[in-house]
Parts: C-alpha cells; sequence; structure tokens
C-alpha cells in the first residue's frame, strides 16, 4: 500500500499540516486592521512635544510664525471649514442635478451615459492637474467676479474687498468641481434604490414627473443624499494639492471670501518639506487634526449610509 | 351622484381654472426638467475646458526630447522630464509591490476564510476608513516612519506612501471580485476532494481574477496621479536618480512645482507634464474597464 497523497484528507480526519496559506492571509489582515492604528500612533508620536508644548492654545490661537517657535492653527481649520462648506453649496445642487438626470429618463441612454463619462473622467483627473487650470481658468474669473462684487456688494463682510485671484472663493469653486462625482455617485445610487412602486404609484395618482420626484423619489433617497453630502464634504476637506495651489495660503483671518485662506492640508503640503525642529512636530499635530475632523466626518457619512440601507431595505 | 365620480367628471370639464391648472403643473414640470437638464450639462464645461487647455498648451512641447532628457534649469529652455516619468513609474511599482499581496490576501482572508469574524468586520470597517483618509496623511504617515528614521527623503518613502493609499482600493475592490464568484465553483471543488487553498488557487481565484486587476488597475490610476504623498517623501530631483534612496522627481510633483514659477518654458512643461499623465491614468482607467468587461 502506498503512502497517501497529502492533500487527502487523513483517516483520523484531520489534515496533517497547518494551512499556511491561511495563516498568510490571516496576517495580511492582522497587518491592515493594525495600519489605520500605526498610522494615528506614528503621527501622535512625532507630533508629542507639540502637543506638550502648546497643548489646546494650538487649536485656539491663530499664529504662524516657525522662526519664532510659535505655532496655532485656528485660521486653518477654519479655512479647511468655510473652503469645503462653501464647496459643498456649491457642489450640492449641481450633483443632485446630475443624479436626477442620471436616473429619469429624460434624454436617450447615449446622452446619459456620455454624462456618466463624463462624471467619471472628472474624477480621474488629478489633483495638480485641477490646480494648474484653476491657476489659468479660474482665478481670473474669480478675479473678475470679485472686484464686480467688492464694487456693488461690498457691504457685507463676506465680499468686502480688496479681492484677490488666489482667494477661498477660488479653491472652493475648483473643489466644487472635484468633489462633484462622489456626490453625484452615492445620489445616483441612493436615487436608484428607491422602489419602482414608490414612482408608479405617485404617477397612478396624477402626479407630474416632477411631483413625483420633489414629494415621493427625494424624500425616499434623502438620508443617502445626506450621506453623499456628507462624504464629499470629508473629500472637500483633505483635498490638497489643487487647494494648496489655488487659496493663497494665508494664515491671516478674515470674513471675506474674496481673500486669500489656507488650509490643513495646505499647510502640510507648502511646509513639510523645509520644516525643521519643533515645526515638524507642530506639522505632525496639525495632521492629527485633519485626520481626527475628517474620520469623524467619514465615519458619520458610513453610519448615515449604513442607516438608508437598511431603511430602502424594509419599504422593498 | 357621489361624490369620487363628479370628481372626476369636473377633470373632463371645459372649466377654464381647471385647465390653466393643469396647463401651469405641465410647464412647472417642462422648466423643472429644463433646468434640471441644463446644470447637468453644465458639468461638461469644466471637462472640455481642462482638456482643451492640456491640448493646446501640453502638445506643442511634446516630442521625443521631453521623454529622454532632464529637466530644465530655473529659466532655462529645452529638456524634458524623462526622469519624472521614471519616478513615477518606480514609486508607483513599489507601492504596488508592497500593497497588491497585502491588499488580495487581506480579500482573500475577509471573503474565503472567516468572512463574518470579528477580524473580518475590523478589516472592513478600516478599509472603509483608510479610502476617506486625505491622501497628504499617507505622506505625513511616510515621512514620520521612513523619512525621519532614514534621515532623507527617498523613493522607498514615497512609494511607502502610495501604497498606503492604494490598499484600501486594491482590499475593498478584491472583496467584490470574490463576492462575485458564484457559491457553486467552491463546491464543486469541494466536492472534487479538494482542499481550502486549491479551491482557492485554482478555481476562485483564476475566476476573479479579471476584476481584481481592475481594482489593481483603478488603484495605479489613482496613485499616479497624486502629489499630496509625494511632495515631502520623494521630494524631486532634476537628476536621473542613481537608487532609490535618494530624493526622487515625479510627473506630479513636477507640474506643481513647475506651474507655480514665473517662468514660461516652465509652465508650458507643466501643461505637457500634465498632458501626459493625464494621458496615463485615463488609459490606466479604460485597462481597468476594460479588463472587468471582457469577464463579462
Amino acid at each position: 500500500m502506498s503512502a497517501p497523497e497529502k492533500d487527502i484528507i487523513s483517516p483520523s480526519g484531520y489534515r496533517p499540516v497547518p494551512d499556511f496559506f491561511k495563516i498568510l492571509c490571516q496576517t495580511a489582515s492582522i497587518l491592515t486592521v493594525l495600519m489605520l492604528g500605526w498610522i494615528i500612533y506614528e503621527i501622535i508620536e512625532s507630533a508629542w512635544p507639540a502637543i506638550q508644548k502648546f497643548g489646546l492654545d494650538f487649536i485656539t490661537k491663530s499664529a504662524w510664525v516657525p522662526n519664532r517657535e510659535r505655532f496655532g492653527v485656528l485660521p486653518f481649520i477654519i479655512g479647511t471649514l468655510a473652503s469645503s462648506l462653501l464647496a459643498i453649496l456649491l457642489a450640492f445642487p449641481l450633483g443632485v442635478a446630475i443624479a436626477i438626470f442620471l436616473s429619469e429618463n429624460f434624454l436617450s441612454p447615449a446622452i446619459r451615459q456620455t454624462m456618466r463619462f463624463v462624471v467619471e473622467m472628472l474624477a480621474a483627473i488629478p489633483s495638480v492637474v485641477y490646480g494648474l487650470w484653476g491657476i489659468f481658468v479660474i482665478i481670473p474669473i474669480v478675479k473678475a467676479f470679485g472686484d464686480w462684487a467688492v464694487n456693488s456688494l461690498g457691504g457685507f463682510p463676506l465680499f468686502s474687498g480688496p479681492a484677490y485671484g488666489n482667494s477661498l472663493l477660488t479653491a472652493s469653486v475648483v473643489l466644487a468641481i472635484m468633489i462633484l462625482p462622489t456626490i453625484t455617485a452615492i445620489s445616483r445610487n441612493a436615487l436608484a434604490s428607491v422602489p419602482k412602486t414608490l414612482r408608479e404609484g405617485a404617477y397612478a395618482l396624477g402626479a407630474t414627473r416632477w411631483e413625483a420626484i420633489f414629494s415621493v423619489i427625494l424624500p425616499t433617497a434623502a438620508p443617502g443624499i445626506v450621506a453623499a453630502t456628507i462624504l464629499g464634504l470629508g473629500r472637500a476637506m483633505g483635498e490638497t494639492m489643487a487647494v494648496a495651489m489655488l487659496i493663497g495660503n494665508s494664515s491671516r483671518l478674515s470674513w471675506s471670501i474674496l481673500s486669500p485662506s489656507g488650509t490643513l492640508a495646505g499647510l502640510l503640503a507648502n511646509q513639510f518639506g523645509e520644516a525643521q525642529g519643533l515645526q515638524v512636530n507642530s506639522l505632525m499635530y496639525a495632521a492629527l487634526i485633519l485626520i481626527g475632523i475628517t474620520l469623524v466626518v467619514n465615519l458619520l457619512g458610513e453610519a448615515v449610509l449604513r442607516y438608508t440601507q437598511k431603511q430602502t431595505a424594509g419599504i422593498r | 351622484m357621489d361624490p369620487i365620480a363628479s370628481h372626476s367628471l369636473d377633470f373632463f370639464d371645459s372649466d377654464l381654472s381647471v385647465n390653466s391648472k393643469t396647463v401651469a403643473r405641465s410647464l412647472t414640470n417642462r422648466i423643472l426638467s429644463g433646468i434640471c437638464i441644463t446644470l447637468s450639462l453644465l458639468t461638461m464645461v469644466p471637462l472640455i475646458s481642462i482638456i482643451f487647455l492640456l491640448l493646446e498648451k501640453g502638445l506643442p512641447l511634446l516630442g521625443v526630447a521631453i521623454f529622454t532628457e532632464l529637466p530644465p534649469a530655473a529659466g532655462m529652455t529645452g529638456g524634458g522630464f524623462g526622469n519624472a516619468i521614471i519616478g513615477t513609474l518606480v514609486m508607483v511599482g513599489i507601492g504596488l509591490a508592497v500593497s497588491a499581496p497585502a491588499g488580495i490576501l487581506s480579500a482573500i482572508y475577509i471573503n474565503e476564510y472567516a468572512p463574518t469574524s470579528r477580524l473580518s468586520q475590523s478589516v472592513r470597517l478600516v478599509a472603509k476608513l483608510l479610502t476617506g483618509i486625505p491622501s497628504i496623511i499617507c505622506g505625513v504617515f511616510a515621512f514620520a516612519v521612513v523619512v525621519m528614521t532614514t534621515g532623507s527623503f527617498s523613493a522607498y518613502a514615497g512609494g511607502m506612501a502610495l501604497a498606503v493609499l492604494m490598499l484600501p482600493t486594491i482590499l475593498l475592490t478584491a472583496e467584490q471580485a470574490l463576492l462575485g464568484v458564484q457559491s457553486a465553483y467552491r463546491e464543486a471543488a469541494y466536492g472534487l476532494g479538494a482542499t481550502r487553498f486549491q479551491t482557492i488557487a485554482r478555481v476562485v481565484l483564476p475566476d476573479a481574477f479579471p476584476a481584481i486587476m481592475t481594482g489593481v488597475m483603478l488603484a495605479v490610476a489613482r496613485a499616479a496621479g497624486e502629489t499630496a504623498p509625494l511632495i515631502f517623501t520623494a521630494l524631486f530631483s532634476q537628476f536621473w536618480a542613481k537608487s532609490l534612496n535618494e530624493p526622487t522627481a515625479s510627473l506630479s510633483v513636477l507640474i506643481y512645482n513647475f506651474s507655480t514659477v514665473p517662468f514660461p518654458h516652465q509652465i508650458a512643461m507643466a501643461w505637457t507634464a500634465s498632458l501626459v499623465l493625464v494621458a496615463f491614468v485615463t488609459l490606466a482607467n479604460i485597462a481597468a474597464q476594460t479588463i472587468f468587461s471582457r469577464k463579462n
């Protein structure tokens, strides 16, 4: 009698060798889970001297003077929030309109397919190319708009002059285009998962297309669209290169959307290359704040999305 | 007459107020459709503008020299960005070499070995969270781990940052790919007496391979265009790289550096580099989609 081949299960019912491949896969999984913790640990460790020295003052003070070792990121936190909120304000109507356009049958499928392709292309263009394009196209447009706005609306603090080309508004306009694909894709999924019967019911009651959209389809898809907006916000907050190239990177606080501002991500991009000593620790601290903000926003978006999927599953 | 019937009869009355109400509703409907279509078509404007400018400003410098020569010094003309193209390819390659095995093996574990275990749940959550982390944080991490310990900017550091960036994309798409393999295949393999490993290696992976490659190509496309993770890990270099242990040029950082200088030739070169980069990213995306559609 010859010995059984290796892969055949032994008479006792157990394989003679441990499953090395399983162990390998399991190790990879454990490493992946540890990755996030490792990232946060490394950044906290490198930020530690700055955390000890500045504490919470780092968040509430606005000073960034590397040669005097005075660091505070309040203007950059406000700039991050302001630029991404303004971007959402611009991108939300557009994104939802495209999502409706893609899920309704206004025009032929060929045109809708083209539209989908356009949105996917927008997602594929690198951030730095958006920055270069913004310098040549958006800055002159925003500058012209800004000069007009200062003359006619200068009374409002939001539009007080002088108007700059490198401004919060410029960065937000480009950010809005960049997050459009995120908002569109998730909103479209939410609209597509509205049960067909609801729409048919609305039509049967005599609703026009838009009466059905506003009174039945959008309310049903609302949580999904909210999730799309939150995840878009998360993306806008972390976006780096285009913003760093367009926003002017100023640490001065201003009410005007026409004046230069700065974001946490832009600060990191600009200063890490040449930073020394305590400045490196302070930048790590700023990175930690950025991770904190984006993690909270993304967790919230994921939670809303998960809740939505449960809700729509209930309707079916 | 009962109220419902009389109401429905009203509809056919030639009563002017009812009729004008219907007209108004239909008009509102059309106007809203018009607004929606206009807003959607408006999105094409930025894309067309970007593509037009890329071709208009990028094409004049496009030639063989661009791919074979070194970047010109400040204010000088001529030259190319051969070292940046190689740098980008090398760093994406390093990122891929680290993230592809880790991502695909994790995906196999969470889908084939223990789909419902606590470890698998956490892998899924962490991967989702990693996709949401700003790309510049990957750079900060690689700076802390590689640059601060070795004391120099390097291609390793850049590749490491890109690996962190690519890992969640590869993992999540590979998981979807494995989910798409019919369970009947696995059962048939087990029924023929195959072990777990044989089933995965000979049946599941070959079937899921095109979809996994799609995810890998998408990750490559994204990583190639990223600037933020490289800007202070690989930095930049005017010269051909001699080793992976020194500052390395990349296309995206070259665009960033050259777009903010006051020299027209450098700016023109930034546009050409953008054109090359967008072409590469688009090709990678198209490749990703054709691989996938061939399977279906």
